[in-house]
């Protein structure tokens, strides 16, 4: 079947839709129907990938319009990839969600599942679209489902974490906006693929200039790059753990994948590394971002909070392994992107095992887990070792590249930073192993507590199912690293 | 050379990695759950001993399991000198097994489930690095260790093992992120290969200033050897129940760390490139400063297993010191002192834990008369002395001889000196304990009534008596590791 790289991004669509009708049926029905959007939609991810490996590049006319006057989704090895990651994140999240979801929000599920589809699709369309104008329709998709999300978590802080979040939000969905307002008006085209033909011919534009300038600062934004992370952690901490739990992992993500778009396929290497000389200023402040993230990081006292500046902090692994200018760089943030959202997943699928049982997560909250919910603490500390880098978990593969295409670069101090977070990277969770390993639990009932006799509480086991597998997975695919980079990656920057 | 493909290495490593999750699902049957623990360490022996005889022939086993890019892949390759560690970590491992079951079940320990389990992956992960092929398997295999030694030391949970399992962790993780994981990637960066070879990576890519960076790195990088200002996480790691500061902190996790430099020395860098640019003297500048205070420090210490740990520290110095000699005596000397110093050094260990579960003295100033109650225990800590100092009939002396005679050889006559100084510290602090132990007088002691013999449980007693006599063997019958090393190191 040709239609594949419709159906990732229709099926979830059609099932929000019924999810939303079946609130006022049977609201129970829209559990098995988002279900069953995100597997379709995962399959179809697959089979994507598989066929561009083989094939090479999609092109999919939406509704048979031609480009550049129709929309076009254009599936290359990058975005396939990326999209089997949304999808499959997507789908494992919400087979994992039924019961916190019913817990968190067990008046408003059916509009919960609409919203998460919506998210999805929105994101799963970024991911796939070959149209610049139609990439900033499908960001507001998933920013205002976001913004909506965030709302429906945490009754006293939720809401407003949300309006800030709105509020920079637009900001960024403006800059981005007039960024291609300007391509426009210099090129006369918005598919991604037209504006890049023409734009080779007038690299010496300085409108081409400003509308690359305004499309970056809007995108960094959106991907909470230091200094404009700020509407992040509230965000992401006082939304539904469900939610939390996808939006973490994906959304920064797909903005990192949007960067990297804007930077090869329309603007192009030769723009972006000699026409401009950018590149030094960007990794000087992904350099910053690095060390930014992880500082802060340290000095926060909940669980959730730390790992959401931890995010912050990733974000600057990617911006600085693009922005390096050679190919190892370049491959360690992709192959971070997929690393990074295996890892931040697994993380906050951990989390919210622990919100599960604990309802909060401050850090004075975990003691003695080790011993009461072994299960979870072992997803999380596997995730963990992940991002600190240890091998053979994928964090330390990306960290790898990275770190080479920083020497390549001469780019010492990036690769200096990247040390230094995965030391205070370290610091950070044995903070958090020692309570829970050291401290013994409260004593709840009056009888006294000692480390030998600790009753098991854990999670649901759905919840630890999925959470085992994707922590299991963050070392299956840092085993399989290379054929991933020689497959995937490196094919596609030839 | 000749290569065989086998699978063998890996199903070495393995092996105690599978059994864990046996290990957990019998936590509730003690018996089921320790006879399977000496099932894979017999496994895990013969597998490694299977490969002895093709190895002392002059032929290595390899096997690629994962490549990452080219030249950097998770890889085994078993030549002499990674099959000289991988026979002292798995034969001690089987011995300590023995010894662990009396000295956890002897103090009712708590968690006992949770410690053999972490000590088996520890074992995996030694053996691993052992039969690395290339820096990035050792260096994956070393993070493993580190990590899974962790909550071994912090076995007790309380405030105590918390501070020392940070310290531990602070040094060990901490270095080798923040020097082996650059250092290691610059290498890369420059040569595109990370294969161990005896004639070195580098060709010309390096200036002296930079080789002599690169090095430092590597050498105070793998703080697992305790050099020098990297060393107080050992003692702190003193914490831990006796069988891992027996087998862990005198053998494995320590000698990992000195296998790692010896690697890195002898086969990234090379003999040739660090002659060349006489990068042999600043090592072994180190490793001297790092044998005298370490024995200096000792003589202080009246806790007994802290006392250990600082001869310890000494003592592994003592192999990159030979090593650094870059002279075919020195680089013997140094390496058979891996097999000769665990031998020697497990058994003090051992006594001192026999020591404690019988009596529950830990202060040597506690423990003058006590070789009349505890003779074998005290008889075995004799020999035990004896191999670290360096005297016949044990198999230190062996190391020790041809390490003199290594400086010698390299004329580096002042060197030698640190040694004769360093072995006669050793004697000062090892040999007044046994001395008061079997001529001194406790204080509760009457000289009326007859000392009865009391020593701890047979678990316990056994295996230093086994630790002992190997390493009085090992002073007449070291041709095997001597042919190791000679074959690894193709001198």
């Amino acid at each position: 079947m040709d239609n594949y790289p419709a159906l990732i991004v229709i099926a979830p669509l059609l099932a929000a839709l019924l999810a939303g009708l079946a609130v006022w049926i049977k609201e129970r029905l829209s559990y098995p129907i988002a279900l069953m959007g995100l597997a379709v939609s995962t399959f179809s991810a697959f089979k994507v990938l598989m066929q561009v490996i083989d094939s090479g590049t999609i092109q999919y006319k939406m509704a048979g319009w031609t480009p550049p006057m129709g929309i076009e989704y254009r599936i290359d090895l990058l975005n396939a990839m990326v999209l089997l990651l949304v999808s499959s994140i997507a789908f494992l999240n919400l087979l994992a969600s039924y019961k916190s979801v019913e817990i968190e929000t067990n008046d408003r599920a059916g509009s919960f599942y609409t919203i998460y589809l919506l998210f999805v699709t929105g994101l799963l369309g970024v991911t796939a679209t070959g149209d610049l104008f139609n990439l900033y329709v499908l960001i507001e998709i998933t920013s205002l489902t976001s913004y909506a999300m965030v709302a429906l978590g945490d009754r006293d802080r939720g809401p407003l974490a949300s309006l800030n979040y709105v509020f920079i939000g637009v900001i960024g969905a403006s800059f981005y906006l007039l960024g291609v307002g300007y391509l426009y008006l210099k090129t006369g085209s918005l598919n991604m693929l037209d504006v890049a033909n023409i734009l080779s011919g007038i690299h010496g534009s300085s409108t081409v200039l400003v509308a690359f300038i305004l499309m970056m600062i809007g995108i960094w934004i959106k991907m909470a790059l230091f200094p404009m992370h700020v509407w992040l952690p509230n965000a992401y901490t006082y939304s539904p753990v469900a939610f939390a739990r996808i939006v973490a992992p994906l959304m920064t993500k797909v903005m990192v994948y949007v960067m990297i778009r804007l930077l090869i396929t329309v603007f192009g290497f030769d723009y972006v590394f000699e026409t401009l000389n950018l590149a030094d200023a960007v990794v000087w402040l992904a350099t910053i971002a690095v060390l930014a993230g992880g500082v802060m990081a340290l000095s926060q006292k909940n669980l959730k909070k730390m790992l959401t500046y931890i995010i912050v902090c990733e974000i600057g692994y990617m911006v600085g392994g693009a922005w390096l200018g050679n190919q190892l760089g370049m491959t360690g943030a992709i192959l971070h992107i997929l690393n990074d959202a295996l890892m931040t997943f697994a993380l906050f699928l951990a989390v919210g095992n622990m919100v599960y049982k604990l309802k909060t997560v401050d850090l004075i909250d975990l003691k003695g887990l080790f011993g009461k919910m072994p299960w979870t603490m072992a997803g999380f500390v596997l995730a963990a070792f992940s991002i600190i880098g240890v091998p053979p978990t994928c964090g330390f593969f990306s960290k790898w590249y990275l770190i080479l295409g920083a020497f390549e670069a001469g780019a010492y101090h990036f690769a200096g930073a990247l040390i230094i977070s995965s030391l205070i990277c370290a610091v950070l969770f044995f903070k958090v192993f020692e309570i829970c390993f050291f401290e013994p639990m409260p004593e709840e009932h009056g009888h006294v507590d000692s480390h030998s006799h600790v009753i098991i509480e854990e999670a649901p086991v759905s919840m630890l199912i999925v959470s085992g597998f994707v922590s299991l997975s963050l070392i299956v695919v840092g085993l399989y690293s290379g054929t991933i980079v020689n497959t995937i990656i490196l094919p596609f920057l030839k | 050379m000749e290569t065989i493909i086998s699978i063998k290495p890996l199903l070495a490593v393995l092996v105690s990695l599978f059994v864990i999750p046996v290990l957990i699902s019998s936590s509730g049957k003690p018996n089921v759950r320790e006879s399977w623990i000496f099932v894979a360490g017999a496994i895990k022996l013969i597998l490694v001993l299977s490969m002895l005889p093709v190895i002392l022939e002059g032929k290595q086993i390899a096997l690629t399991l994962f490549e990452f890019a080219p030249g950097a892949a998770i890889a085994f390759r078993v030549d002499g000198l990674g099959m000289l560690f991988a026979i002292v970590a798995a034969s001690l491992y089987i011995v300590t097994s023995v010894y662990s079951i009396g000295y956890m079940r002897g103090l009712d320990e708590h968690g006992q489930t949770r410690f053999v389990s972490f000590f088996a992956l520890a074992i995996s992960a030694t053996i691993g690095a052992a039969f690395s092929a290339n820096l990035l398997t050792l260096y994956l295999f070393y993070e493993i260790l580190s990590l899974a030694t962790y909550p071994l030391v912090a076995h007790h949970q309380d405030k105590k093992s918390r501070i020392s399992g940070r310290r531990y962790l602070t040094f060990i993780l901490g270095t080798s992120i923040a020097l082996v994981l650059p250092a290691m990637i610059y290498c890369y960066h420059v040569t595109g290969t990370l294969e161990f070879s005896t004639a070195g990576i580098f060709s010309d890519q390096l200036s002296k200033p930079a080789a002599t960076v690169l090095l430092l790195m590597f050498v105070f990088g793998f703080a697992k050897a305790g050099i020098m200002p990297f060393h107080s996480w050992l003692p702190a790691a003193m914490v831990a129940p006796t069988p891992v500061s027996a087998l862990l902190h005198a053998v494995a996790v320590v000698k990992v760390g000195v296998f790692s430099i010896v690697r890195v020395m002898t086969g990234i860098f090379g003999v040739d490139l660090l002659s060349n640019f006489n990068l042999g003297v600043v090592v072994m500048s180190i490793a001297s400063v790092t044998i005298l205070v370490g024995s200096c420090i000792a003589l202080s210490q009246d806790e007994l297993k802290r006392r250990l740990a600082y001869s310890t520290i000494s003592q592994l110095s003592y192999i990159i010191f030979g090593v650094a000699l870059l002279s075919p005596q020195g680089l013997l000397g140094g390496v058979i002192h891996i097999v000769m110093h665990a031998f020697g050094k497990i058994t003090l260990f051992f006594c001192a834990g026999a020591i404690y579960v019988a009596t529950g003295k830990k202060y040597i100033s506690q423990m003058s008369g006590l070789g009349k109650k505890m003779p074998f225990t005290f008889a075995a800590f004799f020999i035990g002395a004896l191999g670290v100092i360096g005297l016949p009939p044990s198999g230190g002396f062996y190391s020790k001889w041809n390490l003199i005679l290594g400086t010698l050889e390299a004329q580096q006559t002042i060197f030698m000196v640190v040694l004769l100084v360093s072995s006669f510290l050793n004697a000062f602090y090892f040999l007044p304990i046994v001395y008061k132990g079997f001529f001194g007088k406790s204080e509760e002691e009457d000289d009326n009534v007859p000392v009865k013999i009391q020593e701890a449980n047979l678990c316990l007693v056994i295996p230093l008596m086994i630790t002992a006599v190997i390493s009085i063997v090992l002073f007449f019958y070291p041709t095997v590791f001597v042919n190791l090393i000679k074959v690894g190191l193709g001198i």
